[in-house]
């Protein structure tokens, strides 16, 4: 059975999209990998509950926020798989394969939604593979889904407001918080106090960034700033991370390092569908290119959410809406002029989130040696254990693209298909051909997105729920 | 990977060589190289493709070595047999009759190859359990595998100690004489040589008109799948099957007529890995990492072309189906051919002239 | 790594599950996902790199990073952060097979 709208991660952008969807009578199928609707933003929030009065709320008010969303989709009329890991897809005709329990589901829908979000860009720096190292995100799931407290010294190192807020999450749960190590320098407050003005009239948003910078201060951990040279140490799990703090060499014991450079845009569904992208200088990420609903280069092909760029979760609320309208609009369900008058609401909304989004891009940017390492020695393909050295010297022989790169070393080739990788490379090559990353390109992302047991791919044509297309 | 071959051989052989490339995302006929150095299957009906094949795989194992040396990488060559696994009766039978008419064509002596029935199969297989409906296989010593990647990189590398240099990012425009030289352009760059092979794959076509020859070729895909590690099950390459030195299990390859199309299909990779499974039923527990379309090139008859220019002397084309089985004498006698102006007996054959051959009256 | 703060949870007391790590019995809630039930008991590592041997544990517990790969009830590398713990589950360590080596390192030594 043809879907009319296929919607793709059950996050805020994709909860919101097909809670909209179905709501103008469309069939509407909602696939996510996860046990659970919410996303990494509201992620099992179902069976989580605020504190009681005067106990610490240590997720915060952003999180409750999702709870809406959740009881909405319970309510609709949508086909809603967790569990759903998406493998393939095709636009002509537009197709999507998926696992579930371990067999694969091919379908066809009139349009889809593709909601996969963002994942935080790896902070590649020397014995970032060490057991005990993770991302700032990482323990943030395991506060929120594994009721964790986390125990042991922790160090908390990068920028961007994710390492704030789990920093004050932490904070509030009582971990012993080792230093906060922020590799913000002040050239980049300058570049971004011209973006201010504008995030002024987002007062709520700038508000809570204040209130967690004080909060932080308040604890009287130990704050390092201008960090350069992270360098992760241990044998068999870390124990220690080094680096220099305004030129000056230090180093904290530790058990748990959690690193954290920001978040970029997951493109592994968008560059399989060969979708025309962007480069966002700035956070220096690729992002699909969208018109004002999220529709990209190719027709009834819509991103909702960060997944086109990242402006946080009550954006992407607001963007799976906007896709959703158009969506039911090209289909019919819809007449222009009301979509118009339902989107009001959600491009006003969209437009105000966006407000404080140029002071944080500045603010927050990746810095140079975090996106593109130095010390020879780092692993950039943690899959295969490919590291700086290495792509300096195939590029040596002759290589300078990354998807010859693949080839010369297997680089990008191991089961994470280049998600860990994929920038740093682009980034890595850039430098040394005196190029944008842009220009250098990225890995050509192919089928399987995800691995798939052959068993599910040998039986796909016995499957009943098979679209012949 | 003829032209890397046939530049290293160059630049070994003294000659100053550059080789000019197309950009990253080129079609590479080497991408869906499955890397196989392979003999049984090739030239029956044409011996001399036969005999060329096999001498090739004769120097393979020192050109391994000598790649190891200069270049540093380990190719993970062996040179242990290789199978071709047969399902049903009728399957068995065809191939029963394949060595029959092949070794009748070669000599019994010069085709090695046998074919060997289950209990035969299953003991070439200690770790892995052949499926029920396999038939059998044929075997022959004569073949072998390496990994195609590292040969691409071995040979740059390669060229690069012997003075050579590769130039990415120059797609060819034009190739003209002037005067005593060829002049070749790329975009805003022009590179002068006294001579020019032309091994383009399916580029070739059209830059061997540049110097007046006609060499006919077509795209054919080939979809490939790569599983995850695994621990180590096959000893021997098998055709279409073969486990890489780091464990992954390599599928392939279909063989369709598409055109430019580098895409992958769901029913191509659902083919494949159902014979896959059908041969070695544990594989269905194994995880599909990575797949690819590559297309390979593919002449009227399968052969492949070497030829110089009458009207453009000092301009070459090598192109072929089988760049990896082939390399050791791309890297040998092909450079010897350019540098001594003198075309070896061996490749008598393989002009691109049989193509245009009007039929008798 | 962590202690358990049960009270933070809707269900306040969540139905505990006994999943296997290498044979040995580790306490789970219900709705974990296996990767944060492994953490919860401390295994320093939770694979091996089948390129060089080195320990590798979760890095992103949201299905990117491909670290978390176990083998589970028999079936090798699954996503642990992707699977919710059942009861009775057993999880083993993937440690690469000695005969499987490294050409990609040795490779890049030139």
């Amino acid at each position: 059975m043809k879907a009319d709208v296929m919607v793709i991660g059950a996050g805020p952008a994709g909860l919101s999209a097909a809670t909209e969807a179905a709501r103008h009578g469309l069939k509407v199928m909602l696939l996510d990998e996860q046990a659970s609707p919410g996303g990494q933003i509201y992620r099992a929030l179902a069976r989580n509950t605020p504190p009681p009065a005067g106990a610490p709320d240590i997720l915060g008010e952003d999180y409750w926020r999702g709870r809406p969303l959740l009881d909405a989709i319970d309510q609709a009329a949508v086909e809603y798989v967790p569990g759903a890991t998406v493998w393939t897809a095709e636009t002509d005709p537009l197709t999507v394969g998926y696992l579930k329990d371990e067999r694969s589901f091919l379908r066809a829908a009139r349009s889809l939604i593709i909601a996969t979000g963002a994942y935080e860009r790896p902070v590649p720096v020397p014995g970032w593979t060490l057991p005990g190292v993770m991302s700032a995100g990482a323990a943030q799931i395991l506060m929120k889904a594994g009721g964790a407290a986390l125990n042991g010294r922790i160090v908390l190192a990068g920028s961007g407001p994710l390492l704030q807020l789990v920093t004050c999450q932490l904070l509030k749960s009582g971990a012993e918080i080792a230093g906060l190590l922020e590799t913000t320098t002040t050239k980049d407050y300058l570049a971004a106090a011209r973006h201010l003005p504008r995030a002024l009239r987002a007062r709520d948003l700038l508000r809570k960034g204040l209130e967690m910078r004080r909060t932080i201060k308040a604890s009287g951990i130990r704050v390092h700033k201008g960090v350069t040279n992270l360098q992760c140490h241990g044998k068999e799990t870390v124990d220690g991370i080094s680096f220099e703090s305004r030129g000056k060499p230090d180093r904290i014991e530790a058990d748990l390092v959690l690193l954290h450079e920001g978040v970029v845009p997951h493109v592994q569904m968008s560059r399989l569908l060969d979708l025309s992208h962007e480069w966002f200088e700035p956070q220096r990420y690729w992002r699909p290119v969208v018109d004002e609903w999220g529709e990209t280069s190719a027709k009834g092909v819509f991103i909702a959410g960060d997944g086109a760029g990242i402006d946080g979760a009550r954006a992407a609320e607001a963007s799976g809406r906007l896709a959703a309208l158009q969506a039911a609009a090209q289909l019919g369900a819809l007449p222009n002029a009301e979509r118009d008058e339902q989107a009001g609401a959600a491009f006003a909304q969209k437009a105000k989130e966006q407000r404080i989004r140029p002071l944080l891009d500045h603010l927050y940017r990746p810095p140079a040696h975090i996106v593109c390492p130095e010390d020879p020695s780092t692993i950039v393909c943690r899959c295969e254990e490919v590291c700086v050295r290495d792509i300096h010297a195939c590029m040596e022989t002759g290589c300078d693209g990354p998807n010859q790169l693949k080839a010369y070393s297997r680089c990008g080739m191991g089961p994470c298909q280049g998600r860990m990788c994929g920038l740093t490379v682009s980034e890595l090559m850039a430098k040394q051909r005196g190029v944008t990353p842009d220009e250098v390109g990225y890995y050509r992302i192919r089928t399987p997105i995800k691995p798939i047991p052959l068993s599910a791919l040998a039986a796909m044509e016995a499957d009943e729920e098979v679209v012949a297309s | 990977m003829v032209g890397a071959a046939v530049a290293y051989g160059l630049a070994r052989a003294g000659a100053h060589v550059r080789v000019l490339d197309e950009g990253d995302t080129a079609f590479r006929a080497a991408r869906g190289n499955f890397g196989l150095t392979w003999v049984q299957t090739k030239g029956l009906g044409n011996q001399p493709y036969f005999e060329l094949t096999r001498a090739s795989v004769d120097g393979w194992t020192a050109l391994a070595e000598e790649l190891h040396e200069v270049s540093g990488i380990d190719l993970a060559y062996r040179r242990n047999g290789g199978l071709v696994i047969c399902i049903g009766d009728s399957e068995a039978e065809e191939r029963r009759r394949f060595i029959a008419s092949f070794k009748q064509q070669a000599g019994n002596e010069n085709y090695d190859c046998a074919f060997i029935d289950r209990p035969e199969l299953q003991e070439l297989f200690p770790n892995a359990e052949i499926g029920p409906t396999v038939s059998g296989a044929s075997f022959s010593p004569m073949d072998g595998h390496v990994n195609p990647l590292f040969l691409l990189r071995a040979f740059s590398g390669g060229l690069k100690r012997h003075g050579g240099s590769a130039h990415t990012g120059h797609a060819v425009k034009e190739i003209r004489r002037s005067g005593s030289v060829f002049e070749v352009r790329t975009g805003d760059h022009t590179f002068q040589a006294d001579k020019v092979v032309i091994a383009a794959g399916l580029g070739t076509e059209h830059l061997a008109r540049m110097v007046g020859l006609d060499v006919p070729v077509r795209p054919e895909r080939g979809q490939v799948l790569v599983t995850e590690r695994t621990s180590p099950v096959f000893p021997y390459p098998m055709s279409g099957l073969r486990q890489t030195d780091e464990g992954t299990v390599m599928i392939g390859a279909t063989r369709e007529d598409v055109g430019y199309d580098t895409g992958t299909t769901v029913q191509g990779f659902a083919g494949m890995t159902r014979r896959a499974i059908a041969s070695f039923p544990f594989l269905a527990q194994l995880r599909l990492v990575r797949g690819w379309g590559a297309l390979r090139v593919l002449t009227p008859d399968g052969g492949p072309v070497y030829a110089e220019s009458e009207s453009h002397p000092g301009a070459y084309v090598a192109t072929c189906h089988s760049g990896v089985t082939l390399a050791s004498m791309h890297a040998n006698l092909l450079p010897r051919w350019v540098l001594e102006n003198r075309r070896p007996s061996e490749l008598s054959t393989f002009g691109p002239e049989r193509f245009h051959v009007q039929p008798a009256a | 790594m962590f202690n358990r703060r049960p009270e933070w949870r809707a269900d306040n007391q969540p139905r505990r599950v006994t999943i296997t790590l290498d044979g040995m019995a580790v306490e789970a809630f219900e709705g974990d996902s296996v990767a944060a039930a492994l953490l919860s008991a401390n295994p320093v590592f939770t694979r091996r790199s089948p390129v060089s041997g080195a320990p590798r544990a979760p890095y992103c517990m949201m299905g990117i990073c491909f670290e978390c790969l176990v083998e589970i009830d028999g079936v090798p590398n699954r996503q642990a952060c992707m699977i919710p713990v059942r009861d009775g589950m057993a999880v083993k360590r993937q440690v690469p097979p000695p005969a499987v080596n490294a050409p990609a390192e040795s490779a890049h030594e030139s």
